[in-house]
């Protein structure tokens, strides 16, 4: 199980950053993510693979208005 | 997860040239104009940003007169909204209301407008008592008017009494020239009456960009939610286009001044007009910004391409779109106005902005609508936007999903003087008391009201336009409208009031509120009402969590007003700031601030005026002028805790079905935030746990809020705050505050 934005989420097996963010519809392009208090960069989203019981946290920059 | 990617393959073929000509009445319409007063008065053009003077125009009196800026206004009120609040404190008592002669239109562009070396730097701020919400509203808008006002030499603009006659007042800011006239015979609405103005005005082809027109429409006249339009030149369509100052009223405040337009004719614009104390500093800072929104822009909002309209489907994914009368926040028919669709309308395939130098470009423009209805039937138009308050507000709000009529929606709104967002709010509303039988076809003289009927839709906003039927009624606002129902006896008063989407009598704007209180507070507890240009914190709060305390949440309602108040003191647009963000943003701390950017603003300040200032010192000016603000409101007797209540459908759930249709996340709510068990609780006895859970939070964040912000529980200023602002050096502020505070 991950934590993500202090939600669970189900954890696989080789779940990338890129599937969490399919998971949960987070369509916004502008985005800071960390896993594990570990900055990814957009260009490893694809890549990164999220161990089981990590937390990650998805930060939306804020747009709007 | 997809990625949006432009395809220019998929733009319809519209000739962007081609629209509906009006100049053919042009010469007996000029040849109807009488010259009430000319004046010549000496051009200038700002130094470090300012011309150290101001316009005073009074309609009725034909006095035009220049007023010095002191330091003091320089110190305290910096420009733009804070020039425009300190004239109108200055003009207006306490009892004055909206439709006396003695309220005000000021119009400011503040110190670093008219720059073209930096993104989004055209914007200029309109003032005045609203119609609607009887205290000061404020509107920042793009448009030319602003920028050529400052380069034609005044700092601001004031309007002031009522005339008897219809009026234009025009400013010649490169022969000196002040001049009203009286327009007897001039076009009424906003499309028609800024071409032939514009051409009008103009000395030559070569001279047409130099002009802008305020304006309003039909609408303005016969309802309290009018709009002003301020145009600007499109060389490339070649044709005027219009930006907007919609909120709260100030359309309906300049008909009823009997002003039919402004015109001014600014000189030709050049990048060193506002003679800076630091070109070099803004020069660099420019090129370093068009550099990111060049390189970052297509990975990221692709503002340049899509506008504001990026965020509709966004919106929708995250349950957070308005749909019908704000009570669900997705719709399966969104992909028929997302900004996939609007890509394809919007025919130019260049970058279109709204002011010179602004490398966002976020203007759009959809050319080649033939329209259906109203006294324009027939004729082909160009329509600005629609931005996404407009496809939310015109669109999905009031589940019309047909991407040609939600056009033609945008254009009469445009025209006629109406503020889209308001209409969109007041129209869902009207809507939803149609479907739960408040009103019905003989209480709307015929109009079917149902959700997604665009034709009905039309035929109010037309009625509107002519003053007749429902369409006054609905002009009237969602306030007075929830009065007039209540009065007749049409439906549950606590119904009605928990629907109708009002604070302050200003509708809501297009963000769901009812999950991210931070949001609630982010629309309830502002100065002029609930627009979002205050805060938007429903990502920060909702989704990413990063607010869980009611003291983050009033720290994020300290900080974010405060720095959104900023950029209306000085003429910049908001967008530049967040819609786009440097490669590296991630990794800086507070990264939710874009802190390089922050610090663009410090520096393009301090080389415009000369004055140095920090980051720290930016929130001080916007604190000084938002809590003027707040003053201002109580000395109008508003401004205090209960009239920053805001309506339960903001909050919560009202109905049944919205519950129901969200009954996962909110029976979890009652098991984690209410720690109860909801099994065996109907519908209705869980909504009621909703609510005394939800207003109790509401309450609990005012009073974290106003602490933060250094007001008394009441939503009171306190002396202590005014000194450290600054605000004791004036006398009569103090005296307002001392009056609250037995």
């Amino acid at each position: 199980m991950l934590l993500v934005n202090e939600e669970p989420l189900e954890w696989h097996d080789g779940m990338t950053v890129r599937d969490v963010l399919c998971a949960r519809n987070y369509r916004f392009p502008m985005l800071i993510i960390h896993v594990n208090d570990a900055l990814i960069l957009k260009k490893d989203y694809d890549t990164t693979t999220i161990p089981d019981g990590a937390v990650v946290k998805v930060i939306h920059l804020i747009s709007g208005g | 997860m997809s990625q949006l990617v432009f395809d220019p393959s998929k733009v319809m073929d519209i000739d962007y040239t081609k629209r509906t000509e009006y100049l053919e009445g042009l010469e007996a319409i000029k040849a109807a104009h009488m010259v009430l007063k000319e004046i010549t008065y000496t051009p200038s053009l700002p130094d470090r940003g300012y011309n150290n003077r101001t316009l005073y125009v009074n309609v009725d009196s034909l006095e035009v007169t220049e007023k010095p800026v002191t330091q003091q206004m320089k110190d305290v009120f910096i420009g733009g909204r804070g020039f425009g609040l300190y004239h109108l404190w200055n003009a207006v008592r306490p009892t004055t209301r909206w439709n006396d002669p003695e309220n005000e239109i000021v119009i400011s562009p503040g110190p670093v407008c008219g720059m073209t070396q930096y993104a989004g730097t055209g914007k200029s701020l309109v003032v005045s008592l609203s119609p609607q919400t009887d205290i000061p509203i404020d509107c920042n808008v793009g448009g030319f008017f602003g920028p050529l006002l400052k380069f034609s030499g005044f700092d601001a603009l004031e309007l002031q009494g009522k005339s008897n006659k219809d009026i234009i007042l025009f400013i010649d800011g490169v022969k000196g020239i002040i001049r009203l006239e009286e327009a007897p015979t001039d076009p009424v609405d906003s499309h028609v009456l800024g071409e032939v103005l514009t051409h009008m005005y103009a000395e030559n082809e070569a001279d047409l960009p130099n002009i802008s027109v305020v304006s309003t429409g039909a609408a303005a006249e016969h309802s309290l939610i009018g709009m002003l339009n301020f145009s600007f030149y499109d060389r490339r369509r070649k044709c005027v286009r219009f930006k907007q100052a919609g909120r709260g009223g100030i359309g309906t405040v300049f008909r009823n001044k009997r002003i039919r337009a402004l015109v001014i004719r600014g000189p030709k614009v050049a990048g060193d007009l506002n003679h800076p104390a630091d070109p070099e500093t803004i020069a660099k800072t420019g090129i370093k910004f068009h550099k990111e929104i060049r390189e970052n822009d297509p990975h990221q909002c692709m503002m340049r391409r899509n506008g504001t309209a990026h965020i509709v489907e966004i919106m929708d994914a995250y349950d957070l779109l308005p749909v019908h009368n704000f009570q669900y926040g997705s719709h399966p028919d969104v992909h028929k106005i997302d900004s996939s669709y609007w890509q394809q309308r919007c025919t130019q395939l260049t970058v279109d902005g709204c002011w010179y130098g602004c490398s966002m470009a976020c203007a759009k423009g959809a050319d080649g609508l033939v329209l259906k209805t109203g006294p324009y039937k027939g004729h082909m138009v160009t329509v600005d936007g629609p931005e996404y308050e407009n496809t939310a507000g015109l669109g999905s709000n009031c589940g019309v999903f047909d991407p040609d009529y939600l056009l033609e929606l945008n254009f009469y709104c445009d025209t006629y003087g109406i503020c889209t967002i308001t209409y969109g709010t007041l129209t869902a509303f009207i809507m939803e008391c149609f479907q739960r039988g408040i009103l019905n076809k003989e209480r709307t003289g015929g109009l079917e009201m149902a959700w997604g009927n665009a034709e009905a839709d039309l035929e109010m906003m037309h009625q509107m336009a002519r003053g007749e039927g429902f369409g006054r009624i609905a002009g009237l606002g969602v306030k007075k409208m929830k009065e007039h129902f209540i009065k007749n006896g049409w439906g549950d008063p606590q119904l009605i009031n928990d629907i109708g989407m009002e604070n302050k009598g200003l509708e809501y704007s297009q963000y769901m509120s009812k999950e991210s209180l931070a949001q609630q507070g982010g629309y309830a507890l502002t100065n002029k009402g609930p627009q979002h240009d205050e805060a938007w914190l429903i990502f920060m709060d909702m989704v990413n969590k990063q607010l869980p305390t009611f003291e983050d949440k009033a720290e994020a309602l300290y900080y974010f007003p405060l720095f959104r108040t900023w950029f209306g003191l000085n003429g910049f647009c908001k967008l530049p700031w967040n819609d786009v963000v440097p490669a590296n943003n991630s990794s800086q701390p507070e990264a939710h601030k874009v802190p390089e950017h922050v610090q663009n603003y410090v520096d393009l300040f301090s080389a415009t005026t000369g004055i140095k200032i920090t980051k720290e010192d930016l929130i001080m000016q916007s604190a000084r002028v938002y809590n003027f603000q707040r003053v201002f409101n109580i000395r109008m007797g508003k401004g205090l805790r209960l009239h920053d209540a805001a309506p339960y459908r903001s909050l919560g759930p009202v109905t049944r079905e919205e519950y129901e249709s969200r009954a996962e996340r909110y029976d979890k709510q009652i098991v984690d935030e209410m720690s109860l068990d909801p099994t065996g609780k109907s519908s209705a006895e869980k909504m009621a746990l909703h609510r005394e859970w939800r207003t109790k939070r509401f309450s609990m964040l005012m009073d974290a809020v106003y602490t933060r912000r250094g007001w008394t529980l009441d939503g009171v200023p306190t002396l202590e705050r005014l000194k450290e602002l600054g605000l004791d050096a004036f006398p009569e502020v103090v005296e307002v505050v001392k009056q609250h505070l037995s």
